[in-house]
């Protein structure tokens, strides 16, 4: 924003009137040497036209179809395919995610935690990316991306014990369900309101550029969610800082209630480069292969470029935005039938069984395992004892104030007055 | 300028034994004298040679030295990967603050005035202020925001309003209004050096006054603790407590009560969060009366804090009188002189509600 008083001072600047000066003079002067500083190239043409935007489509890269089939013309590309346990762990991944999602869901139905967010249908999205990245990288996740802190190492556990706010939880209970975080995993806490972290992302990109350290950082966010000018803030900011950073677009077609379509005019989020000045890559977010393919690929460009590059995964969020609402209200079932049969789960397994690394055996025996180890966690996970209370007045400054320490001697001398009424854990 | 003589007078003519602790700040200062700008200034420049980590970012802070020059002379020492010059959004640099704080490096953030950083209070707020708590202590976030906030002069609604009592209300985040040289100086490189986030609330009025100094004052070691008040003036009649600009109002109106014999203690706030209600409080004991000072709106402000506060504390039992704040007009601040000089609190209405308090009459 630039007011009526800091207008004032720049007009007054000396350096605005030279600008001006030699334009003019070199205008009168030599008409080749004649440059803007806003553009790259001058082309002077005698037609006047309006640039309607292109009515085309970028494509989108994949690897399989929907059979788990190599595309026929994927040759010409150098397809990285992981090795057969790599492949192994991904896939297993989005299936301990997929039913990992179901009974947290049910038990937020059922009252026992506040709130939680599935990540139906965007699995390989989510896996195929973490796959991409190194371990060092720097992860900011939106919300959807419980898939990736899977794959970094995050245990169910660990998930379990935050979505109950449990003594074992690392956010020791001051996060809201699905807010995780893990500084061991290089994953930052995950902040409510809308886009915070994409600047974010870039000022960590930044310091990483700064540091040398050979580090990038990857930030998730949803389509939705570019609408906020928090992101062309901070493509605009990565592209003129040269930023090391992949902007991972899950454009998975509703923003809560809000289709794609009346969300932006342009072609999707990858359209916004060419604004920007930032490469992009389009791929199918339900091929595991490309989008595990893409990242590699973008990793590679941002490090060696030192600049930024949006990655738009184009998917379909197959449940509801999050246990506050009911998708059936604005789509319907046929559409999301429709979905079901691009499932990336399915995707992958008909790859590996084409491969005979997986089997209907072998999944129905991985799949009742899993359940039932979770179902375990969770029954743990909710009987396990509240933090301290204590804790409540921990961490909000670096070293605890005067002012909060009185009242937790207070609260501590109250509690040791009436015992009777509290449980102290 | 007009107003350091009269403060350097106002000491002149006080007694030695009762004032010792501002004589031993004051001695020398006669002759060595500094401006806030030059202050903030040398603050950072200090802060940013001893620690690699501190860089600043913001609108014109670079190539142009800031739109008030409080930066000048660092980008040619330091370079445009630590003096940076932003695109114009200040939802985007504030972000990029949060995400290099978090990632090690401690930024100062300037905002052109407070008054935009209201496109940024999200960051400000719900990132800078509560990671530290979300993360459970894992990740502190070390910014400094900073920039002019309140009154200036002639510029209206949109650029004159005082955000102390706003980000003073947010848990987590620490804030500061400094008055003097002193104040600008040893609490900024405190800031910088503090591993919380630190909104630290300047004033474009005071930038170019001048200040006496103390060599200490001027040692690149030298910080103040945020947190602690300063009693600027002593007296036995009267509290007033304020901040920033204010301070120079109530010094300005005790140096007029003290004609008529009325001795008014003038306490500096410094901090506003923390809040040193410890001093307010030891100087009302004395005092038995109080009156808080500030530029910004009566409702919920700095002031009315203050009012809580001695109200929950024992300083109630020994005032003779309700507290009364004297604060700028609840109303956006009008561009015609005339209009903002009614919308703000005045010398004058100081003085007034004092001799209120004190049953004085008019001499």
């Amino acid at each position: 924003m630039m007011y009526s008083s800091v207008m004032l001072k720049r007009l007054t600047n000396l350096n605005f009137f030279k600008k001006q000066y030699m334009l003019y003079s070199s205008i009168s002067g030599n008409i080749q040497d004649l440059s803007y500083r806003g553009i790259n190239k001058v082309n002077f043409i005698p037609t006047l036209d309006i640039n309607e935007p292109s009515l085309n489509s970028m494509p989108i890269f994949r690897i399989l179809d929907d059979n788990g089939d190599i595309v026929s013309n994927c040759n010409s590309v150098p397809v990285i395919i992981p090795e057969n346990d790599e492949l192994l762990k991904m896939y297993k991944s989005m299936v301990l995610l997929s039913i990992m999602d179901k009974i947290l869901y049910e038990s937020q139905r059922q009252g026992r935690i506040s709130f939680y967010m599935t990540n139906e249908g965007e699995e390989a999205a989510q896996i195929g990316s973490a796959a991409g990245i190194h371990f060092n990288d720097q992860v900011y996740g939106q919300y959807r991306e419980a898939g990736v802190l899977l794959f970094r190492g995050f245990t169910p556990e660990q998930f379990m014990n935050q979505c109950f706010g449990n003594i074992e939880d690392l956010g020791k209970g001051k996060q809201m369900p699905v807010h995780y975080g893990s500084k061991d995993l290089n994953f930052v806490t995950l902040s409510s309101p809308l886009t915070t972290q994409l600047p974010q992302a870039v000022g960590t990109a930044y310091s990483f550029k700064l540091l040398k350290n050979n580090r990038c950082t990857i930030v998730y966010f949803g389509e939705g969610a570019a609408s906020e000018g928090d992101a062309h803030a901070a493509f605009n900011f990565a592209s003129t800082l040269n930023c090391p950073i992949i902007f991972f677009c899950r454009n998975n077609g509703f923003a809560i209630s809000t289709p794609a379509n009346e969300q932006y005019r342009g072609d999707g989020i990858i359209s916004h480069g060419p604004g920007y000045g930032i490469a992009t890559i389009r791929v199918d977010g339900n091929d595991i292969l490309a989008v595990y393919n893409a990242t590699l690929k973008a990793r590679e460009y941002v490090m060696t470029n030192t600049r930024p590059l949006i990655l738009e995964a184009m998917t379909y969020r197959r449940g509801h935005h999050s246990t506050s609402d009911d998708s059936t209200a604005y789509r319907s079932k046929d559409e999301i039938e429709q979905w079901a049969n691009k499932n990336p789960i399915t995707r992958l397994k008909k790859f590996l069984e084409k491969k005979n690394l997986w089997n209907d055996q072998y999944e129905l025996e991985y799949t009742k395992d899993t359940k039932k180890q979770i179902m375990q966690m969770f029954a743990i996970a909710s009987k396990k004892n509240k933090p301290n209370w204590k804790e409540m007045f921990n961490d909000v400054y670096y070293e605890i104030p005067d002012h909060l320490l009185e009242q937790m001697n207070s609260l501590e001398n109250h509690i040791s007055h009436y015992p009777e009424h509290y449980v102290i854990e | 300028m007009a107003f350091s003589i009269s403060f350097q007078s106002s000491i002149l003519t006080t007694t030695i034994g009762v004032f010792k602790r501002s004589l031993s700040t004051t001695r020398m200062l006669a002759n060595k004298q500094m401006t806030v700008r030059d202050a903030l200034n040398t603050a950072m420049d200090d802060e940013m040679e001893r620690d690699e980590r501190v860089f600043i970012l913001g609108e014109e802070v670079a190539l142009y030295d800031g739109a008030y020059k409080v930066s000048r002379g660092l980008y040619k020492k330091y370079g445009e990967q630590r003096v940076i010059d932003t695109p114009i959004t200040e939802i985007g640099f504030a972000g990029i603050a949060v995400g290099a704080a978090m990632a090690g490096l401690r930024p100062i953030c300037e905002f052109m005035t407070f008054n935009f950083s209201m496109q940024a209070i999200d960051h400000v707020i719900n990132s800078a202020a509560k990671t530290f708590y979300m993360s459970a202590g894992r990740v502190n976030v070390p910014i400094v925001f900073r920039g002019p906030n309140g009154a200036a002069a002639g510029v209206a609604a949109q650029h004159s309003q005082c955000f102390g009592a706003w980000y003073g209300q947010c848990p987590g985040l620490k804030v500061i209004s400094p008055y003097s040289s002193e104040d600008a100086r040893g609490l900024l490189k405190a800031a910088i050096r503090d591993p919380d986030p630190v909104v630290f609330l300047e004033n474009e009025l005071l930038y170019g006054n001048q200040y006496p100094i103390t060599d200490e004052v001027l040692d690149k070691e030298f910080v103040l603790p945020i947190g602690k008040a300063k009693i600027e003036r002593k007296g036995d009649h009267i509290t007033l407590v304020a901040h920033s600009k204010g301070v120079e109002l109530a010094l300005e109106a005790a140096k007029e009560l003290s004609s008529v014999g009325i001795e008014a203690e003038v306490i500096n706030l410094r901090s506003l969060r923390p809040l040193d209600i410890n001093t307010i409080i030891e100087s009302v004991v004395r005092t038995n009366h109080i009156i808080s000072v500030e530029q910004g709106w009566p409702y919920a402000g700095i002031g009315s804090e203050i009012a809580a506060q001695i109200m929950e504390s024992e300083a109630f039992y020994h005032l003779d009188a309700p507290l009364i704040r004297v604060t700028g007009a609840d109303v956006p601040m009008p561009y015609t002189k005339s209009l903002e000089i009614a919308a703000l609190p005045q010398i004058n209405d100081i003085a007034e509600a004092v001799k209120r308090i004190l049953g004085v009459k008019d001499v």
